[in-house]
């Protein structure tokens, strides 16, 4: 690909050379990046899996011998109460989170990728523009509102307004569903569709991968989510894992193992969930700009 | 409810009841199902910000509240460090924002260029790089904190082979900010995925009539990748900057804005302010201004985005 000035070699000769080259060094810095990027999720493994005595060997020990596997049991009896409630609270709220995400936001993009209305238009950037907002401006309003609705320690504060769409999904639907053909909603109509009636037969069974990329992507920032759950969660049993996560490193700062084993368990979900759907994630990503 | 299939067709005006055209309809049902964001965007968005604005001129914690009028905003904006950490808190998220944004937006362009050259592998790449973006940040706080242990951690180390000696890191006022830009350098992969797909989209053509006209790698890239690339990297600029100034769960995690409020964020200090003290005035100043600092920097992009940003259309309006 470089146009090579060389004139010691013939010049087709260099040329090849040159792109021989070029793609060795390519290779070699991918190689290099991607052992740096997963450099600390091998050692976090490493360390969940050590004897006290290793994890601060020097020079360290990359593989621990013996995998102490009990490091696992310890580490999610540490908190007062059992390890599955945190694990069973974050899927709670991030599974509504994705029934809320479903139910609100394909109707919401259907009306602004189909139907014309005065306003469409001006309103559409309106949602885009939230996008733009910063949440820590609504933050201690809703807190307020929250609180006088009794919601405080409850899990509504982190669902309801899930119910009534996001910007993100709207517009990520809305691109979605403006590349299915009209003439599939002009055939609905002459079969008798009316407006409800070509989004539920048409829009949405053919909008199956965009639907599915939004549940993931819901799942993921719920399950992610720390500064909600921070706000509004108090009590322990109620806790995501996020919140639990924070609390540990408050009280066992220098058990290393234990904290790299739960972390690891807050890290399954959303890497499985990845892996699963690597293709139509990195897709979403393109669309939105979302980057997790 | 569809459009009176079957039924006798109407003619002007035998016509009883009013019916609504087909263009009425959808006017009305439009509304009726966008009227969802718009009630929540009243209740969740529109509302609190005005609420929040008017809770910024009271003295409020959860029991009473005062009219203060200008107060709040005269004592956030204080240079002295005992009533406001306001410059400070600012001029920590600066410096990360400032940092962090060029560093890994060139990292993730760098990338990008690299996987484009059709690579094999390409996909496992992508999902390398990208991994550490879809984890959770309190995990990862936890995770970089023990890299970054002062006496057992693996970054120390690394130094150490290079007969360095080892950095305090977070324990450190000089170094605990580089060490959070170090740390949101391998979220990096995102900005890739963003970069890569704009890169595949720029026409070979454009790449072989240069060649033609003996452009070399370096002029190919600055006067084809570059322009046609700037639209890309000014909305990655724009949604990064945004999302970089709330930086929050990984400073309350790691530092708790310590040492000596060296990664007192302006997020955590909001935080702190308002669920720790129940300052629920002043910190809704504080929210007010930051919405501010936010929007004026977006507006300077946009505002820049002009000298440096070339859409396609305008190429080919300059041609004609």
């Amino acid at each position: 690909m470089i146009g090579s000035r060389t004139h010691l070699l013939s010049p087709l000769r260099s040329k090849r050379l040159m792109i021989r080259l070029q793609h060795a060094v390519t290779h070699c810095l991918l190689i290099v990046g991607a052992i740096l990027v997963l450099f600390p999720l091998f050692w976090m493994l490493s360390t969940s899996l050590k004897p006290p005595t290793q994890i601060k060997a020097f020079p360290p020990i990359w593989i621990p011998k013996p995998f102490v596997w009990s490091n696992y049991v310890r580490a999610v009896t540490i908190f007062p109460i059992p390890f599955y409630v945190f694990v069973a609270n974050s899927t709670y709220i991030s599974l509504l989170n994705v029934v809320a995400a479903l139910v609100s936001n394909p109707i919401i993009a259907y009306a602004f990728a189909r139907l014309r209305f005065r306003g469409s238009r001006t309103l559409f950037y309106l949602v885009l523009a939230t996008m733009m907002l910063p949440g820590q401006v609504t933050m201690i309003p809703l807190f307020l509102l929250f609180r006088a609705l009794r919601w405080v320690n409850t899990y509504n504060p982190l669902i309801i307004p899930s119910f009534f769409g996001n910007a993100y999904f709207v517009f990520l639907l809305r691109q979605f569903f403006s590349t299915i053909p009209h003439e599939l909603d002009d055939a609905a109509k002459i079969d008798g569709c009316g407006v409800l009636g070509i989004f539920f037969r048409i829009i949405l069974p053919l909008s199956k991968p965009a639907l599915g990329i939004m549940a993931i992507f819901t799942f993921t920032g719920a399950w992610n989510d720390f500064m909600g759950p921070l706000i509004y969660v108090s009590e322990m049993k109620m806790y995501p894992l996020s919140v639990a996560l924070s609390f540990l490193r408050g009280t066992y700062r220098v058990l290393w193992s234990e904290l790299m084993v739960v972390s690891f368990i807050a890290m399954l979900p959303p890497v499985a969930l990845f892996f699963i759907a690597q293709r139509s994630y990195i897709q979403g990503i393109v669309v939105t700009g979302i980057k997790g | 409810m569809g459009p009176g299939i079957g039924r006798p067709a109407r003619t002007g005006p035998v016509v009883l009841r009013p019916r609504l055209t087909q263009a009425q309809r959808e006017e009305l049902w439009g509304w009726a199902l966008v009227s969802l964001w718009v009630v929540g965007f009243l209740i969740f968005t529109l509302g609190p910000m005005a609420v929040s604005l008017g809770l910024s001129f009271f003295d409020t914690d959860l029991l009473r509240s005062r009219f203060v009028g200008l107060s709040n905003y005269t004592t956030l904006f204080s240079f002295d460090e005992t009533r406001s950490l306001f410059w400070k808190a600012l001029y920590n998220t600066a410096y990360y924002v400032i940092f962090s944004i060029p560093l890994g937006m060139s990292l993730g362009f760098f990338i990008a260029v690299l996987l484009n050259q059709n690579v094999r592998g390409q996909t496992a790449y992508r999902i390398i790089y990208y991994l550490p973006s879809v984890l959770p940040a309190v995990a990862v706080s936890l995770l970089w904190l023990w890299l970054f242990d002062v006496r057992f951690g693996i970054l120390n180390w690394v130094l150490s082979l290079f007969g360095l000696p080892g950095l305090p890191w977070l324990y450190d006022t000089r170094t605990a900010k580089p060490a959070l830009i170090l740390m949101s350098l391998w979220g990096s992969g995102g900005n890739m995925l963003i970069f890569l797909a704009g890169l595949q989209g720029i026409p070979t053509q454009l790449y072989e009539a240069a060649t033609i006209d003996g452009a070399g790698a370096w002029r190919r890239f600055t006067h084809i990748t570059l322009p046609m690339m700037s639209p890309t990297l000014f909305f990655v600029l724009v949604t990064d900057t945004i999302y970089a100034f709330q930086v929050f769960a990984t400073t309350y995690v790691m530092t708790q804005g310590g040492p000596a409020n060296s990664t007192l964020m302006y997020v955590l200090y909001l935080y702190t302010l308002a669920f720790r003290q129940f300052k629920m005035g002043y910190a809704s100043a504080l929210a007010w201004v930051f919405f501010v600092i936010i929007m004026g920097v977006t507006v300077l992009i946009f505002r820049s985005s002009d000298a440096w940003v070339y859409y396609e259309t305008e190429i080919g309006g300059r041609r004609a």
